[in-house]
């Protein structure tokens, strides 16, 4: 009896203890302090917290400080980010363990291209739904990152029962290329809407506003939250499908479920921000070395570490060639590629 | 307790099985044995749905088909070949997920019941020591008797296992039979397993069902399936012979 009390000391607690969630969110919350104060203009940190107070409590507005900017610029934008950068990685987190494949995510599967040429095309012909903004956009992105997700994994179901990861990351990038070809080409037929087609495919987020704030903060409640619920399925799927459907797993319906919402997210993300490349590699990958791979504690950090990666590359695309501004994708995707090199140069040495 | 009536499966075609049956009762333990190719491993995927079949599986009268994955998942368990791990989780998170099917809602923590069950199956394969450690430094034979007691803490009736030693050697081979065996003296329990080892299936198994090209060649207690005729029939060589020969070489060296 007496070894049966030892080790149960030893099974560690499966949660997240509330010390990190301390020590994450303080972090979060400097970043994003750090982010709204840096840009072309430096704002004091005092005059920060002076503009958000006296706008929360409907102040009058203090002289000298520069209120707009963080106001109706910063903050909304340095939300959006943060939300984004949340999200993103909780879609690749999930894939990753569902197709228990550590490089699967948004842009390596081809699912954030399919997601742009859904906007795209919505755009271009002005498909909209009256009454609610931005709403047209964002349901053609939808539905295209779903259909992406079911055509790339049922042609790669098809070509290697096993999904490995060379037979998903070869048939993601041939469906990126595929996917950009005809978003350029519909680009083409109507360059007068779509004049932004580096947006489409680099990503970027300045400009947002609190609309965009407020319908990235409710799907990523809804959806991410339907995806938070089923860590325990998770990690069973990443120990291998077929150890989740032994121990009990509904799989068809998990899966079912985990894409669609993934596809969910995505698809807003990008009607918003355009694709923004790797970060549900990155993120995860990081958060991994720090949690480890039990989704219960992985997704509770990964939307700490989420928030800070993405808000730091925003920074970073605005101060490197300041007063110039680089698209965000470009930040994420020159530290995603290098990452995406290491993952796979690790697992090919495992194996 | 268990039965398998008429079972058949087609991919494309081609007969893969024909019209296998089989009885299981408590206490039993049947071994799949043939060649490569006979058709082992595809009836394994047919009782756990994995393929589609004809014919009937039925667990206490049941039709297995129709049953929820959970309830599934407490009557028949599966171990299969070839487990890899990819991710690092402990040995202990991957024991604990075998109680997926007893757990309530989202927010319901581990029961007594199921901390007690944990607790028994690491004691049992000897895993107390490791728990806390990653399944991706572990040898093959420790992930094996990982994955063995993830099944242990699942507790269903029936454990149906596919090639579970193949890879390993013959100490670790012993050493899973032997805890297999041991969790066969159990209530109300009984053991389907695939091997391809004839030496394993005679010394371990109480039945066993000799397959060839899909098609059922001997099934019947083991003395009696594994006859001289039988082996002739299911590997077109003399095995009894050849294993004979085998033997008299060890017996050689004795002396």
């Amino acid at each position: 009896m007496n070894g049966n009390m030892d080790s149960k000391l030893k099974l560690k607690k499966e949660g997240f203890g509330s010390l990190s969630f301390i020590i994450f969110g303080v972090l979060t919350l400097l970043t994003l302090i750090l982010c709204v104060c840096v840009g072309s203009v430096n704002i004091p940190i005092i005059d920060v917290f002076k503009a958000i107070y006296s706008t929360i409590f409907r102040l009058p507005i203090p002289e000298g400080i520069a209120h707009s900017i963080i106001v109706s610029v910063r903050l909304p934008r340095v939300l959006s980010v943060a939300l984004v950068g949340i999200s993103l990685s909780i879609c690749g987190a999930a894939m990753q363990g569902l197709l228990k494949n550590p490089l699967a995510e948004g842009s390596t599967l081809g699912v954030s291209s399919g997601a742009s040429l859904g906007a795209v095309i919505a755009i271009a012909f002005g498909i909209t739904i009256p009454g609610i903004p931005l709403a047209g956009t964002m349901i053609m992105a939808l539905i295209f990152a779903f259909l992406s997700l079911v055509l790339i994994l049922s042609l790669a179901y098809r070509l290697d029962f096993s999904l490995s990861t060379n037979t998903i990351i070869l048939i993601g990038i041939i469906f990126s290329m595929f996917v950009n070809s005809l978003i350029s080409l519909v680009i083409t037929f109507a360059a007068d809407k779509v004049k932004h087609i580096t947006f489409w495919t680099m990503g970027s987020l300045a400009g947002s506003t609190y609309l965009n704030v407020a319908i990235l903060f409710s799907v990523l409640v809804v959806f991410g939250g339907l995806i938070l619920r089923f860590s325990t399925e998770l990690n069973a799927f990443a120990i291998g499908e077929d150890n989740a459907r032994n121990i009990g797993v509904n799989i068809k319906r998990v899966k079912f479920l985990i894409l669609f919402s993934v596809a969910a997210i995505i698809g807003v993300c990008v009607s918003i921000g355009g694709t923004i490349g790797f970060v549900g590699l990155v993120v995860p990958h990081i958060t991994r070395m720090l949690t480890g791979s039990n989704h219960k504690k992985l997704f509770p950090a990964t939307i700490f570490t989420g928030a800070i990666f993405l808000m730091l590359s925003d920074l970073a695309a605005r101060a490197i060639l300041s007063p110039l501004e680089l698209p965000i994708g470009v930040v994420t995707s020159f530290v995603g590629s290098i990452v995406f090199v290491l993952i796979f140069y690790r697992n090919r040495k495992k194996s | 307790m268990f039965c398998a009536t008429d079972i058949s499966v087609k991919v494309q075609d081609k007969m893969l099985i024909e019209s296998v049956c089989f009885e299981l009762h408590e206490g039993d333990w049947l071994m799949i044995t043939g060649r490569n190719g006979a058709g082992k491993s595809t009836l394994i995927n047919a009782i756990s749905q994995k393929v589609n079949y004809s014919g009937k599986f039925e667990y206490e009268g049941q039709d297995i088909k129709y049953f929820k994955p959970n309830n599934f998942a407490k009557r028949i368990g599966v171990l299969k070949q070839g487990l890899s791990a990819d991710y690092s989780f402990t040995v202990g998170e991957v024991v604990k997920l075998g109680r997926y099917a007893y757990s309530g809602g989202i927010f319901s923590a581990l029961s007594e019941l199921d901390e007690q069950m944990i607790e028994n199956a690491l004691e049992v394969t000897g895993l107390q020591s490791i728990v806390n450690q990653s399944i991706l430094t572990l040898s093959g034979g420790e992930l094996q008797r990982t994955f063995l007691a993830q099944l242990f803490a699942q507790d269903p009736k029936i454990l149906i296992l596919d090639e579970p030693t193949s890879h390993l050697d013959i100490t670790f081979q012993k050493q899973i039979f032997d805890l297999i065996g041991e969790w066969l003296k159990q209530e109300n329990k009984a053991v389907i397993s695939v091997v391809h080892d004839l030496n394993l299936a005679k010394a371990y198994g109480t039945h066993t069902l000799l397959l060839n090209k899909g098609k059922t060649v001997a099934y019947g207690k083991s003395n009696e399936a594994l006859s001289k005729e039988n082996l002739e029939k299911a590997y077109s060589i003399d095995v009894y012979s050849l294993m004979q020969g085998l033997l008299g070489s060890w017996n050689g060296a004795k002396t």
